[in-house]
């Protein structure tokens, strides 16, 4: 078969937004499918909207359809409204850019970002008429492979996934494209063989070749069925960045998408070592783009595609090297163009910063204190002084914001309530010092639920409960409730449950989630869809307990479902970095400081590449020292 | 300065809405890199001003948008410049300078003339249905409009029908509905035509002309240049 868009076209009148499955969008590939190539769909398990910016996926789109023996299409979740059409009619999903159907591909590769997205994963795989369980499928269907950030414990769904990549994706997928194209041109037999030679290259994990063994209700092991399969799979790290200026044809939709702005992503990686904080731990080491290439990037990126709005991407941004300078030289190249910076670290946001940004249209200026009082941000080595968030906050206002968002983390270790209320005395504080500069200052609030991730210092941390959560939320909005300058936003308690059983979920949960997805429970990221009831019944019937999984502290000795996977970091360097986290010990940022083992360089012989050996000025730094406002 | 420019809108892009139209063409003017003037304010847009919204997923062929440029543009140069800025299926046609005090696309625009076609329906039965309504004094339905039912007579509306003809789904009328004082859309003709019966659907919609009156006489707010190809990327789209 090859295009479903006959059929497809007369459901369009009907749904909502249909602008979301034309594709037509510029920048888009023009696909051309032949014997010899591998065929690659690449699905974002959420709507079109959401999906569309994801740089991972449009990187490895453009990557991929480089070359001569690869071909990559794109598919997202349709809303429900279209999929029950599509169901009535028999049609599968499909993809945006030539609507193939997905099971003519060899490829349906996921974009896994967040818990709640599992039961879409399975959902579409089924939407493709392929069989969600892994065991179940012939050697003519589709290879159902994952990537990004969750699938650094990727046992909740290792029963659904043929395989799974670790780490950055630029070099891994042409060598699994290699593999795939070997065993396609020999026939294509059983699916064990090209799973056992896709095991071989580093950073690919193909769950169906271990066993697990429980001891009760532990895990025991997980160990290889294959002398020749990997007793540990390491993730895959792009030395140097500059070698992939990606995506060099970023997509514009025609139709409104988050993050609707030319996107330049300045470094990867992050040191400054948030113990709360996933990306920054499995990322490292940190990898800056050469400021010649952002910069080129912009200009070209800017002139290609008529947007008037990029952001400067990153784990932190004011971190880039010469960030002043590379801001200056945007907002300068045309008028009418701004700059966003999503993620800004206080201590290293200035008022030159801030003066740069405001010449520029102003656009939404965030800052993640992440908790309220310095003794919890030691714990979670968020070294920022109320001083540098003041001093940041107060360039903001001086230079023209009115309103700037701060995000904060509740349910964090050792929280007391004088640290969870330290949340609400700093955003008072803060609009307090905008009100000396603009009259209608105020400050966006938003709070969520702490969730204990893999290969962080927290994985051991029992996540607080849902009436926990609740309560802290609760004393939050008594606390704030007469204050007319915040406004507080939370996260569901209930969202964040489920998020946690996932996280640090084992295979045991497969049947869940499948259970969850076959009583209708998709899109469970958006509140209209999401049920906490089906997670907790379904959790029941399988005979497994949320409070096991979920809200219990792990101890030293216990076999984690990740540990035959590997970030680079040694165990023992975050189990150190737990107890100093309890003992209230900040760590310093081995970006300018020395190097602490963590292994994630060591291990692979890279190293951190930054242009400059000297942390940004302008805060505290980690030092905890005070700060002169400027 | 102020400049109107005509554009078509077929195939694939017909999904997209009106305000997703409006965002096409900022980025497709910046592209262009065409001056476009700035509102004044906290935050500046660009001055941009279209005609009727088109109902998502209707095409035209008569598509209208005013923009307030900086600088004087060579409106003759100005399709082939802007064609390669904006997506397969939206085509520029035609562009001319306007006088800054010219009434805007929605107050000027009296009339629009549309091919509207009705799925799971004969031609002869199309006719028969079409002159039943032709025929009537009034034609009174309650309406939505904000919120709130609205009577109201859309027989007044209705300025011309013409006979039907055979379709691959079913049959095609064209027909001019008027936009003042009541406007009427072509989804709300067909749901009189089709009047409860559930075999017949609407189809294709494509707007063919949009009307102003100068000096008594009826006009397109721009006519089409004698060699513009209106269908370039049609086909294409359509695929």
């Amino acid at each position: 078969m090859s295009s479903i868009w006959p059929q497809l076209e007369p459901l369009l009148a009907r749904v909502q937004k249909p602008a979301r499955y034309i594709g037509c969008e510029d920048g888009a590939a023009t696909p051309v499918h032949a014997q010899h190539k591998v065929s690659w769909l690449l699905t974002y398990p959420d709507t079109y909207e959401i999906g569309l910016p994801t740089q991972g996926l449009q990187i490895l789109y453009e990557i991929l359809n480089e070359r001569s023996d690869a071909v990559a299409e794109r598919a997202y979740a349709p809303w429900s409204d279209l999929e029950a059409l599509l169901r009535q009619r028999g049609l599968p999903l499909f993809s945006v850019d030539t609507h193939r159907p997905g099971g003519d591909f060899d490829v349906l590769a996921f974009n896994l970002s967040a818990e709640l997205i599992y039961t879409n994963v399975l959902n579409c795989i089924d939407l493709a008429g392929v069989p969600v369980r892994a065991a179940d499928r012939r050697p003519e269907d589709p290879l159902i492979a994952a990537g990004g950030h969750c699938t650094f414990n990727p046992e909740p769904l290792a029963d659904f996934l043929d395989f799974v990549v670790l780490g950055d994706g630029e070099e891994a997928v042409g060598e699994i494209t290699e593999v795939i194209g070997a065993w396609k041109r020999g026939g294509r037999a059983s699916r064990e063989v090209v799973l056992r030679d896709l095991a071989q290259l580093p950073g690919v994990y193909v769950p169906s070749l271990y066993d697990v063994r429980y001891d009760g209700e532990h895990l025991a092991s997980v160990t290889p069925r294959f002398p020749d399969v990997p007793a540990r799979v390491e993730k895959r790290t792009v030395a140097d960045l500059g070698q992939w200026p990606y995506p060099k044809n970023q997509l514009v939709p025609l139709t409104e998408v988050v993050h609707d702005r030319l996107n330049v992503e300045v470094f990867r990686g992050c040191t400054r070592g948030c113990r709360f904080c996933q990306a920054g731990m499995i990322t490292r080491p940190v990898r800056e783009r050469p400021a010649d290439q952002v910069r080129h990037m912009i200009d070209s990126g800017l002139r290609r595609t008529g947007y008037d709005e990029v952001a400067l991407t990153s784990l932190s941004t004011a971190d880039f090297s010469g960030i002043e300078k590379v801001v200056a030289d945007t907002v300068g190249c045309g008028s009418n163009i701004s700059v966003s910076l999503p993620s800004l670290r206080v201590d290293a946001f200035t008022v030159g910063i801030a003066a740069q940004l405001q010449q520029g249209r102003r656009t939404g200026l965030t800052f993640a204190p992440e908790a309220g009082s310095w003794r919890m941000r030691q714990v979670i080595n968020k070294l920022i002084t109320e001083d540098d968030l003041y001093a940041a906050v107060e360039s903001a206002y001086s230079q023209g914001w009115r309103r700037m968002k701060l995000y904060f983390l509740t349910g964090l270790p050792t929280e007391t309530d004088e640290d969870t209320m330290g949340i609400a005395e700093l955003s008072r504080r803060c609009v307090e010092l905008g009100r000396s500069h603009v009259k209608g200052a105020s400050v966006t609030v938003s709070v969520g639920g702490f969730v204990p991730k893999p290969f962080t210092p927290f994985q051991w941390f029992g996540q607080n409960t849902v009436a926990e959560l609740s309560r802290k939320v609760g004393l939050l909005r008594d606390a704030l409730k007469r204050d007319r300058g915040v406004q507080l936003k939370w996260h569901d308690p209930k969202a964040t449950l489920v998020e946690g059983i996932a996280s640090r979920g084992d295979r045991r949960l497969g049947p869940v989630i499948e259970t969850v997805w076959r009583r209708g429970g998709v899109f469970q990221e958006w509140s209209e869809h999401f049920d906490v009831r089906l997670w907790q019944d379904a959790m029941a019937e399988h005979g497994l307990s949320v409070d096991w999984y979920t809200h219990r502290h792990r101890t030293e000795d216990e076999v984690l479902p990740w540990d035959h996977l590997s970030a680079g970091l040694h165990k023992d360097f975050l189990w150190q970095d737990w107890r100093d986290a309890l003992a209230e010990l900040g760590l310093p940022d081995c970006r300018w400081t020395p190097c602490y083992d963590c292994g994630a360089c060591t291990g692979y012989g890279i190293e951190h590449i930054v242009a400059s050996a000297t942390p940004p000025a302008g805060g505290s730094q980690g030092t905890g020292q005070l700060v002169f406002l400027r | 300065m102020r400049y109107r420019i005509r554009f078509s809108k077929l195939g694939k892009i017909r999904f997209t809405s009106h305000r997703d139209v409006a965002r096409i063409w900022e980025r497709a003017l910046r592209r262009a890199t065409v001056s476009v003037a700035y509102s004044e304010g906290f935050s500046p847009r660009p001055k941009l001003s279209f005609g009727l919204a088109l109902s998502t997923g209707h095409e035209s062929l008569g598509e209208y948008l005013d923009v307030e440029s900086l600088g004087a543009l060579d409106t003759e140069e100005l399709p082939a410049r802007l064609d390669p800025c904006l997506p397969v299926g939206f085509d520029v046609q035609a562009a001319a300078e306007v006088e800054p005090g010219i009434a805007s696309l929605q107050q000027a625009v009296t009339s629009c003339t549309w091919r509207i076609e009705v799925t799971g329906v004969g031609e002869a039965d199309l006719d028969a249905r079409v002159e039943r309504l032709l025929a009537a004094d009034e034609l009174v339905v309650t309406r939505e409009r904000k919120g709130r039912p609205v009577t109201d007579d859309l027989r007044p509306a209705i300025l011309s029908v013409s006979p039907a003809a055979q379709t691959a789904a079913g049959a095609e009328v064209v027909a001019e509905l008027a936009t003042q004082p009541r406007g009427l859309r072509p989804s709300e003709l067909v749901s009189v035509v089709t009047d409860g019966d559930d075999a017949l659907e609407e189809g294709r919609v494509c707007r063919l002309h949009q009307w102003v009156f100068v000096d008594g006489a009826r006009r397109e707010p721009l006519p089409l240049l004698s060699h513009a190809t209106p269908t370039r990327h049609a086909e294409a789209c359509a695929s």
